[in-house]
């Protein structure tokens, strides 16, 4: 007897029974589900992450002041350290190669008054490059100039939000509002970007690098960010631009280069974390899966003893009926392995039609996985029905009543 | 009517020979010992009913033939070969080419048709299906079933049922057909129309040893062989084969 033959007398008996076939592979069914649709959901949300973080600009350096040991995080300063200053960016700008763009900024909180309206906003003074460096782009009018920076022009970009809460539908480019008291022109209106990480970033207000220093008092900049050409360039340009601070610091690091990568590579170790915990969990619901087709498995055998008896006289060998036997385990397991794939797959299409902005979706090496475990199952599973079935002895078996 | 001693012409290459066999169950806090020395030699082609009241070890005897169970001692000789010292596979094999076996209660399985219950000896003779499937309708027509092969077995009586376990004993042209009161779930009239079905096998060559307690069934056979208390206690010839002198 061959495999497809095995095959094809396990889908008959399998056909021979259908309601207690599905009964059975039940617990397949959902445990295969489950795995499915959290390694969906798990991968959905480190998606989400990752294009939050897209939002915030690629491929961006983030350098800080002050010596931090990073593993990725936020850097938060701590210590004497000097300060970074406007000309070390511009060397930064000069001399490191793979570097696209770099801004160096102020930030703050600031009030935004338009006559008798007023908005607290997050005020960030930076330099031309930030637009490209952030990728946060102007709709209407121009962003913050290199000669607005040189000439310390009271111009400022707001987000759509302060547009909206400021002006409402009237028109805002060139009006005048006071920033902390100080009158700045509107010269741009950014994009409509939404939320990032939580951070509405309408809700902000961009003025030239000087302006912001003046306002908050400060006379370095509170960071730099650096663009890099691509992925590949982020070593090369971390390296120059340490090489760069370091000589302008009498060869002290004590300043902080802080790469987005880095920080997504935190939150990818956490959803790791997060889904092997989950995908446990539903493993577990797997194995009792596998527990309920052992034990039908067992019932048959010993209904199906006759049924035994009689293959086996007719010439069936011990390997014949413990072969039948398995792939009538593995072909339930199976079976209830895709039926779960597909009610996964089903669950997370209602899940995106719910909640559109997830980026949700059935990886091929999650189908994969479950497709094998539930052939693992199988085997695991119905080896010892199959031995059991295979060592009936015919004598019994044939005038067993 | 002629009586014989079965060892006074033992030889070699006897068809069936066995030797002081002996079956003993040992179940647990007693032994039954069903069969306790049988020794007897069947000829190719005889027809042999074995008799006896119940507890008389025939049934036993017939398994042990029929390779279904292995003696706890003793010597089964089947054309030439020790049959006693061979493997489980080996035994399925014989079971399979050599062998038909014919039950009381047809042993069919429910749920395959006629033919798929006929098939089944081919399938683990890896017949392809489209042999199978010609082989098996074949023997269906032989036993005069052409017509039911898609029926299951709880859709025909049982005079029927019982030829649909003929034709599947018969399927892979077994050389020896064993019998366990085939007639014994039947009215007489089937009960008859088999045991002609059994008288033509035998007129076609093949060996039949069959277990019953009627005595009009053994009437068919050539040759009775009486069991009692797990001996072979008599042993009766009741013609002669044909196609000896």
């Amino acid at each position: 007897m061959n495999g497809i033959e095995y095959f094809l007398t396990a889908l008959r008996s399998i056909g021979q029974n259908k309601v207690r076939a599905i009964l059975t592979t039940l617990g397949v069914i959902i445990g295969v589900m489950s795995v499915i649709l959290l390694i969906a959901l798990g991968e959905s949300a480190q998606a989400y992450v990752e294009r939050e973080f897209a939002i915030m600009g690629s491929n961006v350096l983030i350098i800080t002041p002050g010596r931090q040991e990073t593993t990725g995080m936020f850097p938060i300063s701590a210590g004497a350290h000097r300060k970074l200053t406007y000309d070390i960016a511009k060397s930064i700008k000069r001399k490191a190669s793979g570097v696209t763009g770099v801004a160096s900024n102020c930030i703050g909180l600031a009030a935004v008054k338009f006559r008798t309206r007023e908005r607290h906003v997050l005020l960030i003074g930076t330099t031309p490059d930030f637009e490209g460096v952030r990728q946060l782009y102007t709709q209407i009018g121009r962003f913050v100039s290199q000669k607005d920076v040189e000439l310390n022009n009271k111009v400022c970009v707001i987000g759509t939000t302060v547009k909206r809460e400021l002006f409402g539908d009237q028109q805002a480019l060139y009006e005048t509002v006071s920033i902390n008291s100080c009158k700045h022109m509107i010269v741009g209106i950014l994009e409509e970007r939404g939320m990032a990480l939580g951070i509405d970033l309408g809700d902000l207000v961009i003025v030239p690098l000087p302006s912001a220093q003046q306002m908050f008092n400060m006379e370095g900049v509170g960071e730099i960010l650096v663009g890099a050409r691509s992925q590949e360039d982020i070593p090369i340009a971390s390296a120059a631009i340490k090489r760069i601070i370091k000589s302008a610091h009498d060869n002290n690091e004590d300043f902080t280069i802080t790469d987005q990568d880095g920080m997504l590579k935190t939150f990818s170790r956490i959803f790791d974390m997060l889904r092997l915990m989950l995908t446990g969990i539903a493993s577990i619901s797997l194995l009792v899966g596998g527990i309920g087709i052992m034990n039908i498995m067992l019932v048959s055998v010993r209904e199906r003893t006759r049924e035994v008896g009689v293959r086996k006289a007719v010439g069936a060998t011990r390997t014949d009926v413990a072969m039948q036997f398995l792939i009538e385990a593995v072909t339930l397991s199976v079976i209830g392995g895709l039926i779960g794939l597909s009610l996964g797959a089903f669950g997370a299409f209602v899940i995106h039609f719910l909640y559109p902005n997830l980026p949700i979706g059935i990886s091929m090496w999650a189908a994969l996985m479950a497709f094998f475990f539930s052939l693992g199952v199988g085997v695991f599973f119905g080896v010892y029905p199959a031995v059991k079935a295979a060592s009936v002895d015919p004598v019994v078996a044939l005038r067993y009543e | 009517m002629v009586v014989c001693n079965p060892m006074t012409n033992e030889s070699q290459d006897s068809f069936i020979r066995v030797k002081d066999i002996t079956k003993i169950y040992d179940m647990g806090d007693s032994v039954v010992e069903a069969l306790v020395g049988v020794s007897l030699e069947i000829e190719q082609g005889t027809y042999v009913a074995i008799m006896g009241p119940s507890g008389s070890g025939k049934t036993t005897f017939l398994d042990i033939l029929g390779c279904l169970s292995r003696p706890t001692s003793g010597e089964y000789w089947l054309k030439g070969q020790k049959v006693s010292d061979f493997s489980e596979a080996r035994l399925a094999q014989l079971r399979n080419h050599e062998i038909g076996f014919v039950f009381q209660n047809f042993n069919l399985l429910p749920r395959a048709s006629a033919l798929g219950n006929v098939e089944l000896p081919l399938l683990y003779d890896g017949v392809p299906r489209r042999e199978r499937v010609r082989r098996a309708r074949e023997s269906l027509e032989a036993v005069g079933l052409g017509d039911r092969a898609h029926h299951r077995p709880n859709e025909m009586s049982g005079g029927q049922r019982q030829r649909v376990a003929i034709a599947r004993a018969l399927v892979n042209q077994p050389s020896i057909v064993f019998a366990d009161e085939p007639t014994g779930n039947l009215d007489s009239r089937s009960g008859e129309s088999i045991m002609m079905l059994f008288n033509e096998l035998h007129a076609q060559g093949k060996t039949i040893v069959m277990v019953t307690h009627e005595p009009d069934i053994a009437q068919h056979a050539e040759r009775v062989i009486s069991f009692k208390d797990g001996l072979a206690v008599k042993d009766v010839w009741q013609r002669k084969r044909e196609n000896q002198s």
